[in-house]
């Protein structure tokens, strides 16, 4: 999948990948007062309007909980992480087309570029979740020991992302009608994995082609470790880690082989 | 060490007919490629030797950008491959990447970076980086406030911080100011004494031919020559002057006349040429050489008085010399319609080295406002080389007989 040849650029140019997830986020609050802080409010802002909207105008319940936070837990489980699985898969996107200066007239490793947007969308992602667990704890809610059996579901998730970013950034650059529908789809998958509402709302038979759906085991496995304190569904998610090797696999494979068609094309 | 190889090198860019045709070709393999190819090098071989200088000469669309994007690795060549051997600093576009929100001093570490440096081994090396690039205290200010030759300064000073092996030059150095010109392409030098291979990109005859030890001639993506810097220039000069006459005929055809010539048209220039000493129609002449300007002139109405005039300009469009018929009192009296005049104005050319440009006026009095039949601007072009005197400097040919006495 990754060739030694390619580790060895990675090694290589390690300062330059470092170097730039570090100016990306400085980059981003260089001029604005509150800084950082931002990359904080936002999400924030998010977790409110649906707590709002949901748990209080739309008196959804969850179903056996009845922490008062049970709910705002139940939302961040799913939003923080599959935040970090879209802007992965936003950014892995364009990621060739927005550096498409760069590629063209200087020689340096291309992989460095979904190695840069992966780490900034975990750096991104640390942030917030780690103000998440923060909350947890304060407020009593920590799952305790459980909890570190989602690191394989964060895992999972990321190769997952990788995989299809990577196919979707290559496939852009030749076809720009890839990033367009990408966004779109992302938008409906947003909607179809119970994220903001509960899958005990959904009627039976769209409930049974949610097997279809590699995200909602991934973000059930949030949800029930850090609502319910109840393990993952081991059984739903390996399927789902052997789709993302293969993404990762074929994602790669498409990268070697239009990484040289690529420069020409852009 | 500093080895370039460059072996059967050729670059083509598919083209599809339709933006569907290449998602036809990657789905259907077995049905054969969609796409032709548009070669814009091809077969192109050479070798630098450790240490030696080499310039990379060729107008514009020649494939020489293409070239040293394949040498550097930015793209992947079709056919053939480069070998090198030794490290390589390439100078082709300098400043890219940079962040107009980050510091002087910030940029230079991501500039760096880009070059495969550590953060460690830049901090190593940021002193004389900043000595080099000698702009004071706007180091630590955003790129936003640095004018383009400061940004230059610094993007110089960072991509030749370490000495390569090899050293791959675009006319990028071009821009900036004199000062600084002059003091990285000392570091070129200094560089080449201490036995960096140079490959240099360039226009400037001057800097072909301080530097380098042989040049290679790129014309329409092949090695069209290669050989002693001096004669490679020559060529190259002979080969702009055709093809600057070329667009102007060009330009007639595509009917372009409206913006080089103008005129009521009762007269026109049929053909000029510029003839040598035995008639022959020549586009390079030597400094000195005898030559005769011959101009065909067609009535297409009769004409009571005809005035023709002609201007010889430099290369930036100031007059050489410029006389007309009326001044020489050979004007025309009821030239009738259908008929050709041909004129001939011999005279020796002492001009400097360079190209020059013809217009031509057909008027009724000296002045070209009061009948002006026809005002044609580039009618020819020619080129003039000195073959035969020694080296002089200017754009004309006043040879002094020199006396000197010493007491």
């Amino acid at each position: 999948m990754i060739s030694p040849l390619m580790l060895r650029g990675l090694w290589a140019y390690r300062g330059f990948v470092l170097g730039s997830v570090k100016r990306e986020f400085q980059s981003k609050y260089a001029n604005a007062v509150l800084g950082a802080v931002w990359s904080v409010l936002s999400p924030l802002a998010m977790i409110l309007v649906y707590t709002v909207i949901f748990s209080e105008v739309m008196r959804t319940k969850l179903p056996g909980a009845d922490s008062g936070f049970a709910y705002s837990i139940y939302l961040c489980a799913g939003i923080l992480t599959w935040g970090l699985f879209a802007e992965i898969i936003a950014r892995g996107q364009s990621m060739f087309i927005e550096q498409a200066n760069l590629i063209k007239k200087i020689s340096f490793p291309r992989i460095c570029l979904p190695l840069i947007v992966v780490l900034n969308a975990l750096v991104n992602f640390g942030i917030i979740f780690g103000l998440f667990l923060v909350f947890l704890i304060a407020t009593g809610n920590f799952p305790g020991w459980i909890f570190f059996t989602l690191l394989p579901v964060l895992v999972v998730q990321v190769l997952l992302a990788i995989g299809l970013a990577m196919i979707a950034g290559v496939l852009n650059v030749f076809f720009r009608d890839v990033g367009q529908f990408v966004t779109i789809a992302m938008q409906f998958w947003f909607w179809l994995t119970p994220i903001v509402y509960p899958i005990s709302i959904l009627p039976a038979q769209v409930r049974s082609m949610l097997v279809w759906n590699p995200m909602a085991p991934l973000i059930g496995a949030y949800q029930s470790v850090l609502v319910h304190g109840t393990a993952p569904d081991w059984a739903a998610i390996w399927p789902v880690a052997v789709l993302a090797l293969l993404l990762c696999v074929f994602g790669m494979r498409l990268f070697r082989k239009r990484a040289g068609e690529m420069v020409d094309e852009l | 060490m500093g080895l370039i190889t460059v072996s059967g090198l050729g670059k083509a860019y598919k083209t599809y007919p339709t933006r569907l045709s290449r998602l036809a070709e990657w789905l259907l393999p077995m049905r054969g490629p969609r796409h032709a190819l548009k070669w814009v090098l091809r077969d192109v071989s050479f070798q630098v030797a450790p240490g030696e200088a080499v310039g990379l000469i060729g107008i514009n669309g020649a494939g020489k950008s293409t070239l040293l994007k394949l040498i550097t690795g930015t793209t992947q060549p079709t056919t053939g491959g480069v070998a090198m051997h030794g490290s390589v600093a390439a100078l082709l576009e300098l400043g890219m990447g940079f962040h107009p929100d980050f510091t002087g001093r910030q940029n230079a570490y991501m500039a760096g970076q880009l070059l495969g440096m550590t953060a460690e081994q830049i901090t190593v090396l940021m002193p004389q980086i900043e000595a080099f690039a000698d702009i004071g205290e706007y180091m630590d200010q955003p790129v936003r406030v640095y004018s383009s030759g400061m940004q230059m300064r610094v993007a110089f000073s960072v991509a030749t911080a370490r000495r390569p092996d090899i050293l791959i030059v675009d006319e990028a150095l071009s821009v900036g100011d004199a000062y600084f010109q002059h003091k990285s392409f000392d570091r070129i030098r200094q560089f080449r004494k201490e036995g960096t291979t140079l490959l240099l990109v360039s226009h400037d005859k001057q800097a072909i031919q301080s530097v380098c030890d042989r040049a290679i001639l790129l014309d329409g993506g092949r090695l069209a020559r290669e050989g002693r810097p001096e004669e490679i220039m020559d060529y190259y000069n002979a080969m702009i002057a055709e093809r600057e006459n070329d667009t102007v005929r060009q330009q007639e055809a595509a009917g372009g006349k409206v913006q080089t010539v103008s005129g009521t048209g009762e007269a026109t220039v049929a053909d000029i040429a510029l003839l040598d000493e035995t008639g022959e129609r020549v586009e390079v002449v030597d400094v000195g050489s005898a030559v005769i300007l011959e101009i065909r002139v067609r009535a297409h109405a009769p004409i009571p008085r005809m005035v023709l005039g002609y201007m010889i300009k430099d290369r930036l469009g100031q007059p050489m010399y410029g006389t007309n018929t009326h001044l020489k009192e050979l004007p025309l009296d009821d030239v009738r319609a259908g008929e050709d005049v041909v004129y001939r104005f011999a005279f020796p050319m002492n001009l400097g080295p360079g190209t020059y440009s013809v217009a031509t006026a057909i008027v009724s009095t000296e002045t070209h406002l009061v009948n002006n039949y026809e005002w044609r601007d580039l009618a020819l072009v020619f080129t003039v080389m000195n073959m035969r005197r020694p080296h002089f400097e200017g754009s004309a040919w006043l040879d002094p007989a020199v006396e000197i006495q010493r007491t």
